[in-house]
């Protein structure tokens, strides 16, 4: 690869890759997400190469056959869409490709059993984009991740990547780049949606005051439940990489660091090909396309704490520190990395920066609400049909997102509850599902847009239990520097795990609240001061399951093991003795081909009784 | 397995002398031995130039790092919110009885080495557990005693098969 010395060559590379047919070749992408993948996909991309050379002399040349990034429909995995026709395949596995290659490539028939089924028409939709997964989603941040490699910057060059830092570098000046990130109205993404353009300013004026200062990508997706940062680095990371060259011009940094989790070894081996990459191109180094502007960038590797997602906790971090946050003010855009003025944002943040210059503030600005514009990305997990990564214009009902593209509540069961913001957000119950998604409403119901982790529970899903879940993880997160959030949640912990070993107290409710308020009020950083969010939102909207466990010793839910009890139905137990000889505690008796019963006081509740038994005999009370 | 000083040395001074190189040279000693060495503390604090004290301060925050050997499979259970939802209390409670420690322990036999993770990020196919890097996903306690079984039974294949060589 040659340096591209201007805009035009890079339009020159573009040009040359759409004359070759990128973008319009028949193409058949196959997911290459973490999730795709270890259902099988790369096998199944194997699979493709063979049977197009087994099958036709010029098919492998007439054919592209690509691993691309996630294309977010992770339940459905691993996923193949074949290209000029937008057919999806879904559940793809190595036997299936020979007819697809026979049916679909050569004999231009689709292979129905593969297609997506509308699950309650039964009708297939053969192409992704009428998928109702797809058809209500808005993907500005993710609409590449399915069609291009993320390996080949041509790629994202051809379709229209670096367009907007080369017109940035040539017709802008960072004060005008600045203005359109306001005009945009793009707010962090990471969490506290504070504005972009006030921090970029505020670091800007420092870097020229101080005459250095540094820019961080914050990719150290911690939230359990939250995975779309790495497979927007994964699946498109040269976009990443554009929005972090035009910030950086735009405050005057000239260095850079990417902050990763070494959890996500894809995404880091993804990132560091773009990096070396773009600095073959000149998009990185010296004089960027001919400009007078240099920057670099490199990655730090996260060891795995979740505060250090807190920016000055990422500041110690990347110094070689252990990830202890720091009192603010100085904030980092005053007195960051190693003193100097530092900008930190999260990598969807970064990722909108091309999209809001390439497009202009105007179009940004139209999408979403009059204070939340743009779209944000969900992981949407837990107990949901259609399991995946969303993205949706700001604004959305929370009911759109979960039964129109969200597929709804598996098993016939209901909707009890949806997690947003994960350790450091709150619970939406089924009354509020018409809340528009924004920043403010999801605040003033005491959930948090937050990294966009969204977790479903159903009636199956006990809500003391699930803030329990939270607390022993910001427990165990928790730096300890600070005494509110190192006791504090210590004592809240404790309290829930009381309530849920059927040892609940009155005034335990009380309790928690008067010392969630003062944890929340207290705390140094960002992780203390979140960290009470799920046991308020559970009780203000779940109180009822608190009293049922404190006064009632009862876990309306079957989920907390002191107050359940496992029962077999003589009707429905066959007495073949599966669960008999499985059972770690001997808690089970009966003789063959006699229904079994439980000893209630011997029984351990672990539940691989429920597992194994073939004929839904046991039942928790 | 082995330390070797000159191999912890040879790390140490491929990066730059100062505290800023601390943690990726601790986690390059970390993915070579899978653990930190007491040793490995010591020189990093003599070759960098930091505190020793801050050497075992990031040694012991850090998930990442352990200051105990690991047995030869490493077993990762995932206690994302997904995962947790779709019970993966249950899998890790069956594989800490099935193995007979809990997570963060490594059995007797340095076979098996118990944790737990925060979020894998591949919440479609939870419960998941990963043995040495190989995804399991939605797993069940049954599935769970399947797979011990075959972990086992090659670990028991490839004893017969060294006794055979040492006959």
């Amino acid at each position: 690869m040659t340096r591209l010395a201007s805009a035009n060559e890079l339009a020159e590379v573009r040009e040359r890759m759409l004359a070759g047919g990128n973008g319009s070749r028949p193409t058949i992408s196959v997911c290459g997400g973490t999730g795709c993948r270890v259902y099988g996909s790369e096998q199944v991309w194997g699979a493709f190469r063979q049977e197009l050379e087994a099958q036709g002399a010029n098919l492998l040349l007439e054919y592209d056959i690509k691993v691309t990034g996630c294309h977010g429909f992770c339940e459905k995995g691993p996923l193949v869409v074949i290209r000029p026709q937008g057919i999806l395949y879904t559940h793809v596995r190595v036997q299936d490709v020979p007819e697809i290659v026979r049916e679909t490539i050569l004999g231009g028939r689709v292979v129905e059993r593969l297609l997506y089924h509308d699950p309650q028409t039964g009708a297939p939709i053969e192409q992704e984009e009428e998928v109702p997964f797809y058809k209500n989603q808005l993907r500005l941040i993710l609409n590449l991740n399915g069609q291009i490699d993320p390996f080949q910057i041509d790629e994202y060059i051809a379709a229209g990547g670096y367009a907007a830092l080369a017109r940035v570098l040539a017709e802008m000046t960072p004060e005008q780049v600045i203005a359109e990130v306001r005009a945009a109205g793009l707010r962090g993404r990471g969490g506290a949606g504070f504005s972009t353009a006030t921090k970029w300013e505020l670091c800007r004026r420092n870097v020229l005051a101080t005459g250095s200062g540094y820019i961080v990508c914050n990719a150290d997706e911690g939230d359990p439940g939250a995975y779309m940062d790495r497979s927007i680095m994964e699946g498109n990371p040269h976009r990443v990489l554009e929005g972090m060259i035009i910030g950086a011009y735009a405050m005057g940094a000239h260095q850079g660091f990417v902050y990763i989790r070494n959890e996500y070894p894809l995404a880091v081996r993804h990132l560091q090909r773009a990096i070396d990459q773009a600095r073959e191109y000149g998009l990185l180094g010296k004089d960027i396309l001919g400009s007078p502007f240099d920057f670099n960038l490199s990655i730090k590797l996260g060891s795995g704490a979740f505060v250090c997602g807190e920016e000055t906790a990422l500041i110690a971090s990347i110094e070689g520190r252990i990830g202890e946050p720091r009192p603010r003010p100085p904030f980092p855009a005053q007195s960051g990395l190693w003193g100097k003025p530092t900008n930190i944002n999260n990598v969807k943040s970064w990722s909108s920066v091309p999209l809001i210059l390439a497009n202009g503030a105007g179009w940004y600005a139209s999408i979403g609400t009059p204070t939340s514009k743009g779209t944000m990305i969900f992981s949407v997990v837990g107990r949901i049909n259609n399991t995946g990564l969303v993205e949706v214009p700001m604004g959305i009902s929370l009911r759109d997102l979960i039964y129109r593209i969200g597929g709804g509540i598996p098993g016939g069961r209901t909707f009890k509850a949806a997690q947003i913001g994960g350790p450091s957000g709150g619970c939406i119950p089924a009354e509020h599902l018409d809340v528009p998604v924004d920043y403010e409403s999801l605040t003033s119901l005491g959930a948090i847009v937050g990294s966009g982790g969204l977790v479903v529970a159903d009636e199956t899903t006990c809500m003391v239990d699930f803030a329990r879940y939270f607390m022993t993880f910001t427990q165990q997160e928790s730096c300890g520097k600070c005494v509110p959030c190192r006791i504090g949640t210590r004592a809240m912990l404790a309290t829930l795990e009381r309530i849920c070993a059927g040892q609940g107290q009155p005034g335990d409710i009380d309790y928690l609240i008067e010392l969630g308020a003062d944890i929340k009020r207290s705390s140094l950083c960002g992780l203390g001061q979140t960290a009470p969010n799920p046991v308020l939102s559970t009780i203000r909207y779940f109180r009822d399951e608190y009293e049922a466990h404190i006064f009632d010793k009862r876990c309306p839910a079957g989920v907390c093991k002191a107050l359940i009890t496992y029962e077999i139905d003589p009707e429905k137990c066959t007495g073949c003795q599966l669960c008999l000889r499985n059972c770690t505690s001997n808690a089970i008796h009966g003789e063959k081909k006699q229904p079994h019963f439980i000893d209630p006081e011997v029984c351990s509740r672990c539940g691989i009784c429920i597992s194994l038994c073939k004929f839904d005999a046991i039942s928790v009370h | 397995m082995e330390i070797s000083i000159s191999e912890i040395h040879e790390i140490l001074t491929q990066a730059a002398a100062n505290e800023e190189s601390l943690i990726a040279a601790l986690e390059e000693i970390q993915a070579r031995y899978r653990y930190l060495p007491a040793e490995a503390l010591i020189l990093a604090s003599e070759t960098l130039g930091v505190p020793l004290s801050q050497a075992y301060s990031v040694a012991t925050f850090y998930h990442a790092f352990s200051l105990k050997p690991k047995g030869k499979h490493c077993m990762h259970v995932c206690m994302g919110t997904a995962c947790h939802v779709r019970g993966s209390p249950q899998v890790l409670e069956r594989l800490e009885s099935k193995l007979g420690i809990h997570a963060g322990e490594t059995t007797h036999d340095h076979l098996f080495t118990l944790e737990t993770v925060n979020c894998l990020g591949a919440c479609a196919l939870g419960p998941i557990v990963v043995t040495d890097g190989e995804y399991s996903g939605q797993m069940t306690v049954s599935k769970v005693d399947t797979l011990l079984k075959r972990l086992m039974r090659a670990e028991k294949e490839a004893a017969n098969d060294q006794t055979g060589i040492s006959e």
